[in-house]
């Protein structure tokens, strides 16, 4: 993949993507009892890159970020994110959860915390960083949110937009090599979506490799490198973007752009 | 053609709303005649009231505070009749401490002023932290005022959760997280069963230092309640939090254990557990073993409400989003750390009613100990009616012991609702 280091399309800014692999994912499958939601996955993710995963409902793709961060258990094949396998050690799995950050459809910020205390939370007890360096990172990235002046609040005083770039932060705040976004402005309201793609298109420009499961296909052509398509658990195509949208190859990929790009 | 364009050229000004929703007409009209019915209502209610306040506060003030017995306060209170208060006055002191040594009334009532001490930071966040020191010297403060003896018992049983301290930090780093939890669990058991009596015993050879024993029989009325409620209010609510984590848990085992233990307990009628510490007990124990009634009381008061407790916290949880757990998980927290900051918080403060209704349940439920024979204030109620002088006496005598209960029941349920309306957060 990186040849795809220069992506030739208009009005981006140009983004650089290393050589060093962030995940590698082979031959993962997982079952839901009988059902296959994951078909024989086989992905590589490359530091910096910023992809965005695609597809109907039900085709498998928060399951495939929730794997990464083993919020999902895989039952076959092999999942390796920096280096360090996914396995039912539970070292492990500590290990790469403080190192690959996750935003979540419905923010799932911690309500009976504060944002400033949402944000240093996991610095100060996983990491175990001293509380006043917690709360000057916290407060770094709530300013990099637009959002410092709320610190002291409770997350149900905040609107849905602000809460979820209270979420980026605290994920940010434990400095993360990956970041995982798992629909982040599909509950949100229309006029509050922008603010929450303004901060992730900050983010990606500053180089964080990103996992975007998300319909915003305008956000896709915005930053993304690669845009991959999946349907009934499996990677149907994946291509960078400006490809993607004007050069499906599959049907399925044609009759989904069709669908949700035709009104 | 309807006309449906309309343009604003001038904004109101706010205006006072109408007499009737406003002030003390307002507030009557809300509150008690907003309609006919309603009315009705009203009127009824504070006939029923009047009416109810007119038969008993005759009845209550009556000068009979000195009567020496049911006859002098008939004589005294003459035909109209009224309350006979003589028998609190002679008596309270019994209602309060039982059979307790009245030379050493101090030591229970130091017992209970230094609760309110040890209980202040835990209750109030506005009280200094520091306060929590003595509230974890606490607990072994308690037992040794109460029921005296030497002072090396509760520093010996101290020792224990210190020699639990240093094994696990011993054994964790060598051997890791498991294997120094078990070692910190069975290393103080070890010592307490075996080696705590010798070594407290030892020392006091060495140093003797003590109050004077009290024994358990000695013990009762409302000190008695409080004592067994306060302990297994203290202790079932860390034992039903776990019971609650253990009937959600992953493993087989402790899942069957948790469930069986639970359902157990609470299909068994507390009475039976109280029959069981007092008399099936001894059976089962080793003879010549003196396994104290009221410890024995407590430990089965403790279980039967962590089952309940268990059932109220386990809905808390259940009331929790996925969401919590996984941005819990997400962020690299461990079990314990999620559950300890962001689980049990949420949990905790959904099922503070809850809680609290099974804690003034269980307080309530320390009367049945009469039955097996325990002189709580119920239990004392029955010695005092058989007295000649007062015999025939019940409203006095049960109101009193009902005002007590009321005072303390009423304080938990006020602290629940300042409790609720302080962890309120945001408006979700």
């Amino acid at each position: 993949m990186s040849d795809a280091a220069q992506i030739p399309a208009p009005n981006r800014p140009t983004l650089t993507v290393s050589d060093q692999v962030a995940i590698q994912i082979t031959h993962m499958n997982k079952w839901y009892g009988q059902f296959h939601v994951l078909r024989d996955i086989n992905l590589t993710v490359y530091e910096g890159e910023r992809i965005v995963i695609a597809g109907p409902s039900g085709s498998g793709k928060s399951t495939l970020i929730r794997c990464i961060n083993r919020l999902e258990e895989h039952q076959s094949g092999s999942i390796l994110v920096d280096g360090t396998e996914l396995s039912s050690d539970l070292k492990n799995i500590d290990k790469i959860r403080s190192e690959v950050g996750m935003v979540f459809q419905h923010f799932n910020l911690f309500p009976h915390l504060t944002i400033l205390e949402n944000c240093t939370l996991a610095p100060i007890w996983v990491r175990k960083v001293p509380r006043r360096e917690a709360v000057e990172t916290a407060m770094h990235f709530l300013e990099k949110v637009k959002i410092p002046e709320q610190a002291n609040k409770f997350p149900g005083q905040l609107s849905g937009g602000q809460q979820q770039r209270v979420a980026i932060a605290r994920s940010l705040c434990m400095k993360p090599k990956i970041m995982l976004f798992d629909e982040p402005t599909s509950a949100l309201d229309p006029e509050m979506i922008k603010e929450v793609l303004d901060t992730m298109i900050e983010l990606a420009e500053e180089g964080m490799t990103m996992l975007c499961v998300t319909h915003e296909m305008g956000f896709a052509q915005a930053v993304a490198n690669r845009v991959i398509f999946m349907d009934q658990g499996q990677i149907v195509e994946q291509n960078e973007p400006y490809e993607f949208f004007n050069n499906p190859k599959s049907d399925r990929t044609k009759l989904f752009l069709s669908q949700i790009l035709g009104h | 053609m309807h006309k449906t364009q309309f343009v604003r050229t001038q904004m109101l000004e706010p205006e006072e709303p109408p007499v009737s929703s406003r002030g003390m007409v307002g507030w009557l009209h809300a509150n008690l005649f907003s309609n006919a019915f309603n009315a009705v209502l009203s009127l009824l209610s504070l006939a029923a009231i009047y009416w109810i306040l007119s038969q008993v506060l005759p009845w209550m003030f009556s000068p009979t505070w000195y009567g020496t017995s049911l006859e002098n306060c008939r004589e005294i209170n003459g035909p109209a009749g009224g309350a006979c208060w003589g028998v609190i006055r002679e008596r309270w002191l019994q209602l309060l401490f039982g059979f307790y040594p009245s030379e050493l009334y101090w030591r229970p009532i130091a017992t209970f002023l230094l609760l309110a001490v040890a209980l202040a930071p835990v209750l109030f966040t506005s009280v200094p932290r520091k306060l929590m020191y003595f509230t974890a010297v606490y607990p072994f403060l308690m037992p040794w005022l109460l029921w005296g003896g030497s002072i090396w018992n509760p520093i010996v049983a101290a020792m224990g959760f210190a020699l639990g301290y240093g094994v696990y930090r011993v054994i964790y780093d060598h051997f890791g997280n498991l294997a120094a939890s078990i070692g910190a669990l069975v290393a103080p058991v070890l010592w307490w069963l075996f080696l705590a009596a010798p070594a407290s015993s030892l020392l006091q050879g060495v140093i003797p230092l003590g109050i004077e024993p009290v024994q358990s029989r000695l013990f009762g009325g409302f000190m008695l309640s409080l004592t067994i409620g306060v302990v297994g209010i203290a202790l079932s609510l860390p034992l039903g939090i776990l019971l609650a984590l253990g009937r959600q848990s992953d493993l087989l085992i402790v899942r069957s254990l948790s469930v069986g233990f639970i359902e157990f307990i609470r299909g068994v009628p507390l009475i039976t557990l109280l029959f069981v510490a007092s008399t099936l007990l001894n059976i089962f124990m080793p003879p010549g073993t003196n396994f104290d009634i009221i410890l024995r009381v407590i430990i089965m008061v403790t279980l039967f409400a962590a089952a309940y407790m268990a059932e109220v916290i386990r809905g808390g949880l259940a009331a929790l989003p996925r969401g919590q757990y996984e941005a819990a998980d997400a962020l690299g927290l461990d079990f314990w750390l999620a559950q300890r900051l962001v689980i049990m918080p949420q949990a905790l403060k959904i099922s503070i009613p809850g809680i609290v209704s099974t804690f003034i349940g269980m307080f309530k439920d320390t009367t049945l100990v009469s039955i097996i024979g325990l002189l709580d204030p119920l239990g004392l109620l029955r010695s005092i009616r058989a007295d000649a002088n007062w015999n025939g006496i019940v409203w006095e005598l049960y109101g009193f012991v009902a005002l007590l209960f009321f005072i303390a029941c009423f304080s938990m349920s006020r602290y629940s609702l300042y409790l609720e309306r302080k962890l309120r957060t945001g408006h979700q």
